[in-house]
């Protein structure tokens, strides 16, 4: 059997496909865009060789681009330090056994499979001025006559998309954590147990630190989750008003489609791809160190 | 005390599943009432008289039916191509016996990590060059590519679980190594793929950058870009666009009640060797 399974034909015939495929519309096109980036280029005509220039406009001329990062780490806040806590909560509240565990559960994952422009268009509508339904509520509660357009108002138009987002994937993180503490077999919450220990110490001395690959694979996804994200602003407020709820992605959709600034626009594209990898990067280091700790304890 | 403890934290657990209900029980009540009731007398009540015929609008005058059937083909084909793809590659990763396997499968798995939309422009112009761009296949060709790093990393962990017992008897009794996948190893991992490919449809019907920016004819155009321009043609008509968005959401809605049982296990088990 194990000649059959390193025959170089047939490892061959089941790689090849997916992987020249993958290699071909995902691996070969990001290099391009990093390639792009190193010039002045836009779609017609010849390029012209800039070295890191756009990088360096990129902090230093353009009007929006630091305020964009700005935002986009924002949304990484929230996603960490308040989406994963959430999450982590009821996943904790859950795996304990509860009235209505699968029930809970099945609910919570439902506006993970919504598309986020079913959830931008609703969530549009919850924050609109005249009927939405946030203001509806302040309305009703208060009995004044309260009226405030959430995205139209450079202040709050950014923050309001924040909400959603946080929102909208609090089941899908709560799952992932609920299945790594329901794997964490029960011999040791006993021995704690008996050890007299309470639950809170026990969480933190237990389940925490062998949660850890699980906790890692979720500040990975959350992180890279909100520098990529795109759609919930685009449909929200296009980056409006004023540009003031950019985020990268939607400069780089404005630079490479309407103004056809290819080259500066790939800068901004590759920019994401470079915090996206280095950002995973030193979390993975983090929680090696975190994990190697763990086990000398 | 511990009593009203627990209380609480149900409540908390109530209070939450709420709000992540609670928009679309929205939905679905103003995608059935007339703009007097959304506006003003029934904002949150089940609608007075059900009124179907923002569907039947939706669907016909709004071309809402041609995006669906659209959206269907691109993720009906997409879930079986990458299915198969991923099928075979996760195989020879996690099963066969090869150098350099560790090395493809990382570099598998920075395609969860990267941004996506940093492909956008290339893409562009290669399916632009290739004479794509425009038509199904312009867009189910990057769907593919994108639907394989998550649908690997899924099934790679599966494979590794099944026993080798499982392979040897039957290439003791003969089997070659294509016959031996198909009959032995594909029934095991039934589930597994189930699980891959409810993560691939989803990532294909809801997408959105891709089907906005290589797609241009509105004959060739998905349900999210249709509904998008769609909310922006009937701007005020609150009970139209809602149609057309529980048209669009239902599908994922029936598939992942359907499957729920197996998304979450098996979402479970790759979580934890993850």
């Amino acid at each position: 059997m194990d000649r059959i399974l390193s025959n170089k034909w047939y490892v061959a015939i089941f790689v090849l496909p997916a992987l020249l495929i993958f290699l071909a519309f995902v691996i070969i096109p990001i290099i391009t865009t990093g390639v792009y980036s190193l010039y002045d280029y836009s779609g017609i005509g010849e390029k012209t060789f800039l070295g890191f220039t756009n990088y360096i406009e990129l902090f230093t001329e353009d009007r929006y681009f630091p305020d964009s990062v700005k935002n986009s780490f924002i949304l990484v806040a929230a996603s960490l330090f308040i989406q994963l806590p959430i999450s982590f909560t009821l996943a904790l509240i859950l795996s304990r056994g509860v009235r209505g565990e699968k029930f809970f559960r099945t609910i919570y994952f439902v506006p993970v499979v919504i598309s986020s422009m079913v959830i931008g268009q609703l969530w549009m509508r919850i924050f609109k001025s005249d009927y939405g339904l946030l203001n509806i509520l302040i309305r009703t509660i208060s009995g004044s006559d309260f009226e405030y357009a959430w995205l139209a108002q450079p202040k709050t138009a950014f923050y309001a998309t924040v909400v959603p987002a946080v929102w909208q994937f609090i089941g899908y993180h709560m799952l992932i954590f609920y299945a790594g503490i329901k794997s964490i077999p029960t011999d040791y919450y006993e021995a704690a147990q008996i050890d007299g220990a309470s639950k809170f110490k026990t969480t933190i001395k237990i389940t925490i630190p062998l949660l850890s690959p699980v906790i890692k694979t979720c500040t990975i996804f959350a992180l890279t989750g909100a520098l990529r994200s795109f759609d919930l602003i685009y449909v929200m407020t296009g980056g409006g008003p004023n540009h003031a709820s950019e985020v990268p992605s939607t400069l780089m959709y404005t630079n490479l489609f309407r103004k056809g600034l290819y080259g500066y626009g790939s800068a901004q594209a590759f920019f994401i791809v470079i915090e996206c990898l280095l950002f995973s990067l030193i979390i993975a280091r983090i929680f090696r160190r975190s994990e190697e700790n763990a086990s000398i304890l | 005390m511990k009593k009203i403890k627990k209380e609480l934290q149900f409540l908390i657990l109530i209070f939450i599943a709420l709000t992540q209900i609670f928009p679309l029980y929205w939905l679905i009540t103003f995608s059935l009432k007339t703009n007097n009731e959304i506006f003003g007398d029934n904002v949150l009540g089940l609608p007075e008289t059900w009124r179907w015929v923002n569907y039947t609008t939706a669907l016909n005058d709004g071309g809402i039916l041609l995006y669906f059937m659209n959206s269907v083909i691109y993720s009906g084909l997409t879930v079986l191509v990458v299915g198969i793809l991923t099928a075979m590659a996760a195989y020879a990763i996690a099963r066969m016996h090869w150098k350099n396997k560790a090395l493809v499968f990382s570099i598998f798995t920075i395609g969860i990590m990267i941004p996506i939309q940093a492909t956008l422009l290339p893409l562009f112009q290669m399916m632009d060059w290739l004479g794509l761009k425009g038509g199904y296949l312009g867009l189910l060709v990057p769907y593919i590519a994108f639907g394989i790093p998550m649908s690997i990393m899924i099934l790679t962990g599966f494979y590794k679980a099944i026993p080798r017992e499982m392979e040897e008897a039957a290439y003791i009794d003969g089997c070659g190594i294509f016959r031996s996948f198909v009959t032995i190893i594909l029934p095991i991992m039934r589930p597994a793929l189930a699980t891959a490919s409810i993560f691939t449809f989803l990532g294909t019907w809801n997408e959105l950058i891709f089907a906005n920016t290589l797609i241009d004819s509105s004959a060739y155009r998905t349900l999210p870009v249709g509904i998008m321009s769609f909310a922006g043609q009937y701007t005020t008509d609150w009970g139209l666009i809602g149609a057309g968005m529980v048209i669009a959401t239902l599908p994922t809605i029936l598939i992942y009640f359907l499957l729920s049982n197996q998304v979450q296990q098996s979402l479970m088990a790759g979580a934890v060797k993850g």
